[in-house]
């Protein structure tokens, strides 16, 4: 257990010191992830590796367990609409209507262009 | 130590271990009640934790900089969870490799409909600069949203409200709006929620389907990396 999780935490730490040592515009734990799954999928192909939390499900658990509970980590940056009561009064109902239209709308695109896809997929894997 | 309750209470409410229970005691309850109501789109935890701690903060009059004290603790394990994420992509590999043409052009057209529908709707609303640039990455995970937030010198704790108040919006329509437009493909429909409402929204793919849950998740993920690019590259384009 503390294994996988000093292991996720490496991880975000590589991931942090890649993207500042090289200035890069993006959040160090995505690298993070990208360097965890690389770990997964090498495991699988050299034995040498599978050992500590790469084993018996080890690090797999424990990410099981972080996830399981992944809206409760958006509480505290949420209670902070607290400190932004005086923007919620002046620009509030503009920013609620302009966020639930863009999710819908996003919402939509997102599918159809996926269901779009997929189908053309099919089509031409259908095709002689 | 007489047992005044007012120097208790002082005491106590400058400590982060009642701010750390108080986030942990009420998402257990409003969770309890979205069990009860068998999920229901409208009893969303995050949602009535939110409102619930925040009331409380302001009839008690405490800051936010104190109750964050204790909050932090949950606050920090968002960087972890999205190292995690890496496990559910892994474990998924198959069914996401088979899908990933679709998936490489929704997320595509998805990142990009979500960052320039906020951009260019918060301008027609003539909203000030400021406020539009931290309404930019509001359609990714709560912890990569600050920082590009910050690091377009904008506002990451207005960013982190939008974050939240997309998640929780995105988490509470996504199952009506699929259902009426008839999408009964769960990859699809957590992927597109993945995209549009990040870890709020694929909390809820988890509950509604698993297969939906792992989609969302890989669509939260790549949409992180997605959006850190676009959005100093959108707003270039479109702010001025």
């Amino acid at each position: 257990m503390i294994a996988s999780l000093s292991l996720i935490l490496l991880c975000q730490l590589a991931g942090e010191v890649f993207v500042r040592g090289l200035a890069l515009p993006m959040p160090g734990p995505v690298v993070g992830l990208l360097l965890l799954l690389v770990l997964l999928l090498a495991r699988d192909r050299f034995k040498v590796i599978a050992r500590g939390p790469l084993q018996q499900d080890g690090v797999e658990n424990a990410s099981r367990g972080l996830l399981a509970h992944l809206s409760l980590l958006f509480v505290p940056a949420g209670v902070g609409v607290v400190q932004k009561l005086d923007l919620i009064a002046e620009h509030g109902i503009a920013i609620i209507v302009i966020l639930s239209v863009s999710v819908v709308v996003t919402l939509l695109v997102t599918v159809a262009t996926f269901r779009l896809a997929s189908r053309l997929m099919t089509r031409n894997g259908r095709a002689p | 130590m007489s047992a005044d309750p007012l120097s208790l209470w002082v005491y106590l409410s400058q400590s982060p271990l009642l701010w750390l229970t108080v986030t942990l005691l009420v998402y257990a309850i409003a969770d309890a009640a979205s069990l009860a109501t068998h999920r229901h789109a409208l009893a969303n935890p995050v949602l009535h934790s939110i409102w619930i701690i925040g009331l409380f903060l302001l009839l008690t009059g405490t800051s936010y900089t104190t109750y964050f004290g204790g909050a932090q603790f949950v606050h920090f394990l968002l960087g972890p969870a999205t190292v995690a994420l890496a496990v559910p992509l892994y474990e998924n590999r198959k069914i996401v490799l088979a899908a990933i043409l679709p998936m490489l052009a929704a997320l595509v057209v998805g990142s990009v409909t979500a960052v320039v529908s906020i951009v260019l709707l918060a301008r027609v609303a003539g909203l000030p600069r400021g406020v539009v640039l931290s309404l930019a990455p509001k359609s990714v995970t709560a912890g990569v949203a600050m920082g590009i937030s910050e690091s377009l010198h904008a506002d990451p704790s207005l960013t982190a409200v939008a974050v939240i108040l997309t998640g929780i919006m995105g988490a509470i329509i996504v199952t009506p709006l699929m259902n009426r437009m008839r999408i009964t493909d769960f990859r699809a429909r957590g992927f597109a929620v993945g995209i549009a409402a990040h870890g709020i929204g694929t909390a809820r793919a988890f509950q509604v389907d698993a297969v939906a849950g792992a989609f969302a998740g890989i669509a939260m993920s790549l949409n992180a990396l997605v959006t850190s690019l676009l959005v100093p590259l959108a707003v270039t384009l479109l702010v001025r």
